[in-house]
């Protein structure tokens, strides 16, 4: 970044803006490549080296920068040509070599597009209600590619908290100012009272998107109205669900959005500290988090007396210690306190007593992203987006068998059949989609007879789920259903701190007890007792954890029953996962003898010459399902 | 001064109040197992969930941790409080059968029936032996280690702490131990309380979990006479406490 002084007035945030335009949508063509963690996990780091490589030995004044997640974390790693005037087009599963052969095509003024994906003819900024369009006139480059818009899976999502991610570069605060950033800090700290900034917050209808949906409006107005001088916001950043990644995907691809974020709510509750607690297993988020704070401190955004207004704001990372349950506020405080990461009970909440005692303010990273927004276009145009109760968008990441995987943005209120069927795209190849597990590994599953669902707080929880922090995995007839409580139930245990006695002992009980209905040891009375197990866990725990933790049981003994009583009473898994209860066969009228099966199986459990019918001895079979896996003809088959 | 509704009953109380006290004031009694009066409360046990009505509903909340507030709605014996209790005993005592303390609850609760099988704990980790030696005995000589099914009770690097008195008040409150030893016996009394050790105190002093020295009672009836130990006797080594590997 050149040198620049402080940054005092509007005009100043403009010229900031304009550096950044002239990178964000340059006269030169540039190179973008999807270098979030996950693109980084798929080879994204090789990429980014050959197309800067192949840039500077070709000569060209091009540049090459790194972006955030765009949500095709499928087709990782991504890589993006930008054209002048023609738009910019996305690749996928792109490897060094691609990169090299895409720069080359591209220099030479005729796109290749084999790898290519879609392309995109302008973007859409929630910050400024501004289109930006990418092309000039006619545009004949990507004749025959789908433009972003025409995909179902990019249709019908709306990104507002996501919406610089994937566009700028994470580490340019010009592209952050370029795209509309800190404008609604100014607007905040020069236009606004501490009273209007609330009053839009509780107006735009925001509930927190870190699990509970508490209205943050109030959250804050508590912290505001909450006696003493030093208070505290907090960004949590612990996300610790298995296989979600919203929070991560925000911080890497767009990290001055939670800091704007938690300056304008800091303005509003009269706080002048914030803490950012970030999961240990983050270093790029952290690295990330790092740049933007000294860039914003650099430029006068955070510090003292910001835009001349008398507001002074000061951010810290703390690195998490690696446990679910700090995500919970009151364990999150006693981490950042330095004492054991341990819930404790509420009242009193952190809006009364939080960190070191004083008035604090927790919200999700998510939820922070969300402010400039709304602080910008008003709480009532925020509140124009999603339902009557939950308002705004929901970042999910939507995994499991569906056929497009991937981070995703929708408004409240879509149902989930449209996001399985549309956006996921429906099942994968011969199987049928029977639930989706939604909010975590507290959330529960709804099967698809519900899919007419809306997505919204309260819907869920009707249907024994929650919100959650944006898990949404999707089920088929290949999961079995006693099975996944059972996989949520092992989890919980683990991560259950240990202090109090139901999360503790009914955890373990309930996981014991799936693990014996799955290995067919289980009875009927089971069922009963599971259900009297997981209402006292519930009920009785001290923190959100052990309260949500029976949520799997609970909804798949609501909606799939009969699966545990094929468990029980007949001792047979109709999904056919269950180990102890299935047997694998060789059908005598398909095998061809081609012995592939032999090869594989570990435990020498199949006989038969070449040529002739196989069999397996049952009693080596352990059951591992290679040999399906191999078996041409489909003569392995299991019961 | 706050004044609440405790099972319709108004009560005004002072500020700084706990909910547990002020229906225990008022005759309500609320079975608890992590509480004791002189040390901080911790809200681990949830034995003491009481009925608390709000706008929104009502939720069940630890009433030792809860403080009395202007207005608050409890109920100390509904029939959700009933049924948690009831429930929340059936897993005590299936976790430590042999404690005392646990079982007496459960037959003041009516539980006839365990569904559970029992699981010989020799903690339920309500914290009551570390808030002892820290708030009482201001010594810190124990706390709790590692998360979830691995907490336990812990001395410092696994060796009694220099700290430790020796002045046996972290055996004494405790609500599971109390079958076993007694603390320092006078030499002639023959308490036998260290046999219910798995292992015995005596044989692997830095695995007890009683912190104590071993005292003459115990050299002389412990573990040295081997027609005391008994194949079935309580207290089978489990993961409760800390008592490291067996040599
Ligand atoms: C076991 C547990 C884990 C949690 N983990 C997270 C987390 O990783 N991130 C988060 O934002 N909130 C988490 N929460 C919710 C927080 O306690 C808190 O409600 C939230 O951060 C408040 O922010 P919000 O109002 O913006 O949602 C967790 C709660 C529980 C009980
Ligand atoms: S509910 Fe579970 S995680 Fe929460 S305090 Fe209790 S033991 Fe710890
Ligand atoms: S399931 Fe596994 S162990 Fe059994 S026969 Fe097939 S390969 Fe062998
Ligand atoms: S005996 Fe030692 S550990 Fe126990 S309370 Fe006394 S000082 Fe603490
Ligand atoms: S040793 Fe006894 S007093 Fe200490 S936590 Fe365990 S049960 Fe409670
Ligand atoms: S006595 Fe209140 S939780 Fe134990
Ligand atoms: S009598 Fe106390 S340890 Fe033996």
């Amino acid at each position: 970044m050149s040198e620049r002084g402080r940054l005092r007035t509007a005009k100043d945030l403009d010229g900031l803006a304009a550096e950044g335009l002239r990178t964000l949508y340059p006269a030169q063509p540039k190179v973008l490549v999807g270098a979030a963690s996950c693109g980084r996990a798929a080879g994204a780091a090789g990429v980014l080296g050959a197309a800067q490589e192949e840039v500077a030995r070709l000569g060209l004044a091009w540049r090459v920068a790194e972006t955030g997640c765009i949500g095709w974390c499928s087709q990782e790693p991504l890589l993006d040509l930008w054209m002048p005037g023609h738009g910019r087009v996305s690749y996928g599963r792109v490897k060094p070599a691609d990169a090299r052969r895409i720069i080359r095509a591209a220099a030479s003024g005729k796109p290749d597009l084999r790898q290519a994906l879609a392309w995109m003819a302008g973007d859409e900024n929630p910050c400024t209600a501004v289109h930006t369009p990418y092309t000039r006139g006619s545009n004949g480059w990507f004749i025959g590619l789908p433009e972003y818009a025409e995909l179902p899976m990019f249709a019908r999502q709306a990104r507002i908290v996501l919406r610089n991610s994937g566009i700028i570069d994470p580490t340019s605060l010009e592209e952050y100012a370029a795209r509309g950033g800190y404008r609604a800090l100014l607007r905040a700290l020069t236009e606004l009272q501490p009273e209007d900034v609330l009053r839009e917050v509780t107006l735009s209808g925001l509930r927190g998107r870190g699990g509970a949906g508490f209205p943050t409006g109030e959250k804050w107005r508590r912290v505001r109205e909450a006696a003493g001088n030093t208070k505290y916001v907090i960004c949590n950043a612990d996300e610790g669900d298995p296989g979600a990644y919203m929070d991560r995907a925000v911080l890497e691809g767009d990290p001055h959005s939670v800091l704007e974020g938690m300056a304008i709510g800091a303005y509003g509750m009269g706080a002048r500290e914030g803490v950012i607690y970030v999961r240990a297993e983050y270093p790029l988020a952290v690295e990330r988090l790092r740049t933007a704070i000294e860039q914003a401190e650099r430029v006068g955004l955070l510090g003292d007396d910001i835009f001349g207004s008398g507001f002074s704001f000061r951010v810290r990372i703390v690195r998490g210690a690696g446990a679910f349950v700090c995500g919970e506020e009151t364990a999150l405080i006693a981490s950042v306190e330095g004492h054991v990461g341990e819930p404790r009970p509420r009242p009193p909440y952190p809006a009364q007593q939080g960190l070191w005692g004083q008035p604090t303010c927790i919200n999700n990273v998510e939820t922070w992203a969300n402010v400039p927004v709304i602080i910008l276009r008003g709480g009532a145009w925020y509140a124009s987006v999603g339902t009557e109760r939950s308002k705004g968008t929901k970042v999910f990441s939507l995994v499991g068998n569906v056929r497009n995987t991937g981070l995703i943005e929708v408004p409240m209120g879509i149902t989930l059949g449209e996001i399985v069927e549309q956006i996921g795209g429906g099942a994968r190849e011969g199987r049928t989609i029977k639930a989706v597990q939604i909010g975590g590994p507290s959330g529960g599953c709804i099967p698809a007879e519900q899919f007419h669902l809306p997505v919204d707080y309260e819907s869920l929880v009707q249907a024994g789920s929650i919100m959650g922090s944006g898990g949404l995995v999707v089920l088929d007839t290949g999961n079995c259903m006693v099975d996944v409580a059972r996989y949520f139930l092992e989890f919980l245990e683990e991560e259950s701190c240990g202090k109090c006695f139901p999360c503790r002992v009914g955890t373990q009980r309930l996981r014991e007890m799936l693990s014996r209905i799955c290995a067919g040891q289980g009875t009927e009375a089971d069922l009963a007792l599971l259900e009297d197990l997981c209402w006292v866990v519930r009920e009785t725990s001290l923190c959100g954890l052990g309260q949500t933790a029976p949520n799997p049981v609970l909804t798949t003994l609501r909606y799939f029953r009969h699966e545990y009583l094929a468990h029980v009473r007949e001792h047979r898994c109709p999904a056919k996962v269950c180990r102890e209860l299935i047997t694998y066969f060789i059908e005598p009228t398909l095998c061809d003898g081609c012995h592939a099966c032999v090869q594989v199986c570990a435990t020498e459990a199949i006989l038969g010459e070449k040529k002739a019918v196989h069999r397996i001895d049952n009693s080596k079979c352990i059951r591992c399902g290679a040999c399906l896996e191999v078996c041409q003809p489909k003569a392995v088959q299991v019961i | 001064m706050p004044r609440l509704y405790i099972n319709n009953l108004s009560v005004e109380v002072e500020r700084g109040t706990t909910v547990l006290e002020a229906a225990r004031w008022l005759g309500f009694p609320v079975p608890t197992l992590c509480h004791a009066d002189g040390l901080a409360p911790y809200g681990a046990c949830r034995l003491c969930v009481v009925e608390v009505q709000n706008a929104r509903g009502s939720k069940l909340l630890s009433a030792c941790t809860l403080p009395a507030e202007d207005g608050l709605v409890v109920f100390t014996h509904s029939e959700r409080v009933e049924r948690a209790r009831k429930l929340l005993l059936e897993l005590y005592v299936a976790t430590c059968p042999q404690s005392k303390t646990i079982q007496d609850l459960a037959s003041r609760y009516g539980i006839r029936q365990v569904r559970l099988a029992p699981a010989w704990e020799d903690c339920i980790q309500c914290g009551l032996c570390v808030r002892m030696c820290e708030q009482q005995m201001m010594a810190g000589a124990i706390g709790f280690a590692y998360r979830g099914p691995k907490r336990r009770v812990a001395r410092p690097f696994d060796k009694t702490s220099e700290r430790c008195r020796q002045c046996g008040a972290c055996l004494y409150i405790c609500p599971v131990c109390e079958l076993r030893c007694h603390g320092r016996q006078a030499e002639t009394t023959l308490c036998s309380g260290c046999l219910n050790f798995a292992p015995a105190c005596l044989d692997f002093h830095d695995h007890a979990m009683c912190y104590l020295d071993p005292c003459l009672a115990c050299e002389l009836a412990g573990p040295h006479r081997q027609d005391l130990l008994l194949p079935g006797r309580i207290g089978r080594a489990s993961s409760g406490k800390d008592k490291g590997e067996l040599p």
